[in-house]
């Protein structure tokens, strides 16, 4: 740091009237190291004071998965192998659920150091559905054991797979902005939110296969207008179904996602420039 | 755009800056009540007037004090300063990099060593880690932890964790500094330290914007002081005039 004058984009002025959401991008593109260490600050401090560390992560679709096999594999066994089923969607709907959940804490938990630093409002969230996805990638360690032992082949769709997680990613962030955006100015949205989930996970075809939806006119109905529906189906079919979803599939989960992640970015960015009257 | 543009000397600039808090009379914090209310048109606010038509230019190096009663908006100020608060209303215009000396380690995690306390801290005070790369073996010497920089901070004595929050937040001379404190880190050696690497911080030409109740930190070091009060300026001087006006408005 010598006495050379600052280069002009240090400057920041009030007036310049930028756009909040694109200002914001700009400024995650400052601090993307600050994402990675959020990350690792989330993945360490989760598993450094338990025994089993990291395997937690693992055991837990696993545990549910024998749970609910040895509840419902007799009623759905018409399904295949049900447990290979059911840690599939397990797998995606846990990412989902404990992605958008933990990032109302984590908007609270920043609110603090919001009030001292200036940060980029995103950043949390941004690191949440971060550390969601490391813990998706781990938690299809147990799945391959699943896959392995109840003898479920895995096709070579399966290649495609990282494009169903970055597009229940996306889907997930959107939920996760908008949600943190609105617990600012409603806190008790942290109480009412699980409650949803499970409503929504009942919803949802996970432990139950999509042919008892589909059945009857209005399940029918519930499952075409749940946007989570649209994301959890590409995943199943690549990694559980080995088929690979049409163009029409693809375009309504690209086109779910991306507009969800772009509501959100746009009322989050726009909102928080008033989070600190509030906070 | 015509709009004024402040001399590249400026450091702060600050134009009609207003900050007005929006406190409802009765707490709404669940939406069923807020809809209720919505629909009964039953919203009140009481408006809190925290900082009223602030105009304030501050020179590059200047080291600027700001006194004034309790809740007179000093801190509502620094906020806005340090980009944590936008106002209702106003220009902010800020020249460099500002770094809030307020709490040091607050973003520190508990069960991270000291070493990945040193990332966390470095990242969130918004530099990249090849920076703190080239910092690390300085801030750990700085900070007097030694092998204790592998353990967790929750092992760290007080003056352990302030030490390490100190040698972070100074690793890097900002363009503008705010201290909202004196600072008290540790024991007297390391706080004689600390008031040496301060003094090579205000040096290195980088603006200081001191805030303090007590007029004597003020008067060994500002030259130039503002009173605030009630959210509004009362006036903008040498330090011995301000002063002045502080004792009387103390006074009456």
């Amino acid at each position: 740091m010598s006495g050379i004058s600052k280069p002009a984009q240090n400057v920041y002025d009030s007036a310049r009237n930028e756009n909040p959401a694109v200002e914001e991008f700009r400024a995650l593109i400052r601090y993307r190291d600050l994402l990675v260490q959020l990350v690792r600050r989330d993945i360490v401090t989760r598993y450094k004071r338990s025994v089993l560390g990291i395997l937690w992560t693992m055991l837990n679709p696993l545990g549910t998965m024998i749970i609910l096999s040895i509840v419902f594999s007799r009623l759905f066994s018409s399904q295949g192998s049900y447990p290979a089923y059911v840690i599939t969607n397990l797998v995606a709907w846990n990412f989902f659920s404990q992605s958008t959940q933990f990032s109302l804490n984590s908007t609270l938990w920043g609110s603090s150091l919001f009030q001292k630093i200036y940060l980029p409002r995103t950043s949390f969230v941004l690191s949440t559905a971060g550390t969601g996805v490391v813990n998706l990638v781990l938690a299809l360690v147990p799945l391959t054991l699943v896959f392995l032992v109840t003898r479920v082949p895995v096709h070579t769709s399966v290649v495609l797979l990282p494009l169903a997680v970055l597009l229940l990613a996306a889907f997930a962030l959107g939920i996760s902005l908008l949600l943190s955006t609105l617990v600012v100015f409603f806190p008790d949205v942290i109480e009412f939110y699980p409650v949803l989930l499970t409503a929504w996970m009942y919803l949802t075809p996970i432990m139950y296969p999509e042919t008892l939806l589909a059945s009857n006119p209005f399940g029918y109905w519930i499952m075409s207008l749940n946007p989570l529906y649209r994301e959890l189906k590409l995943f199943r079919m690549l990694l559980f179904d080995g088929v690979i979803p049409t163009t029409h599939e693809w375009l309504i989960g690209i086109i779910v996602a991306f507009v969800t992640l772009a509501l959100g970015w746009y009322v989050f960015t726009n909102k928080s420039k008033s989070f600190g009257y509030y906070l | 755009m015509d709009i004024f543009e402040p001399a590249p000397d400026t450091a702060i600039y600050l134009k009609d800056v207003s900050v007005i808090y929006r406190v409802p009379t009765e707490r709404v914090a669940t939406i069923k009540e807020y809809a209720i209310r919505r629909i009964q048109n039953r919203i009140k606010y009481n408006h809190f007037l925290a900082l009223k038509d602030i105009d304030l230019t501050i020179n590059k190096g200047e080291i600027f004090g700001i006194i004034g009663r309790n809740g007179a908006g000093k801190s509502t100020l620094l906020k806005v300063i340090s980009r944590v608060l936008i106002p209702t209303s106003g220009r902010v215009w800020i020249n460099g990099s500002v770094s809030p000396m307020l709490e040091l380690g607050a973003g520190f995690h508990p069960e991270l060593t000291g070493m990945e306390n040193i990332y966390l801290n470095g990242t969130l005070l918004g530099h990249a880690r090849k920076e703190i790369q080239e910092k690390i073996s300085s801030i750990i010497e700085f900070s007097e932890i030694g092998d204790f920089i592998d353990a967790p901070i929750r092992t760290y004595s007080s003056g352990m964790v302030a030490r390490l929050g100190f040698s972070i937040a100074t690793a890097w001379n900002p363009d503008i500094l705010i201290l909202d404190e004196i600072l008290s880190v540790g024991d007297a050696a390391f706080a004689k330290k600390c008031g040496v690497r301060m003094k090579e911080i205000r040096e290195s030409g980088c603006t200081v914007l001191l805030v303090s109740h007590s007029t004597e930190m003020v008067r060994t070091l500002c030259q130039r002081v503002m009173l605030l009060d009630h959210g509004q300026i009362v006036g903008v001087g040498p330090e011995a005039e301000i002063r002045d006006r502080y004792q009387a408005l103390l006074g009456g």
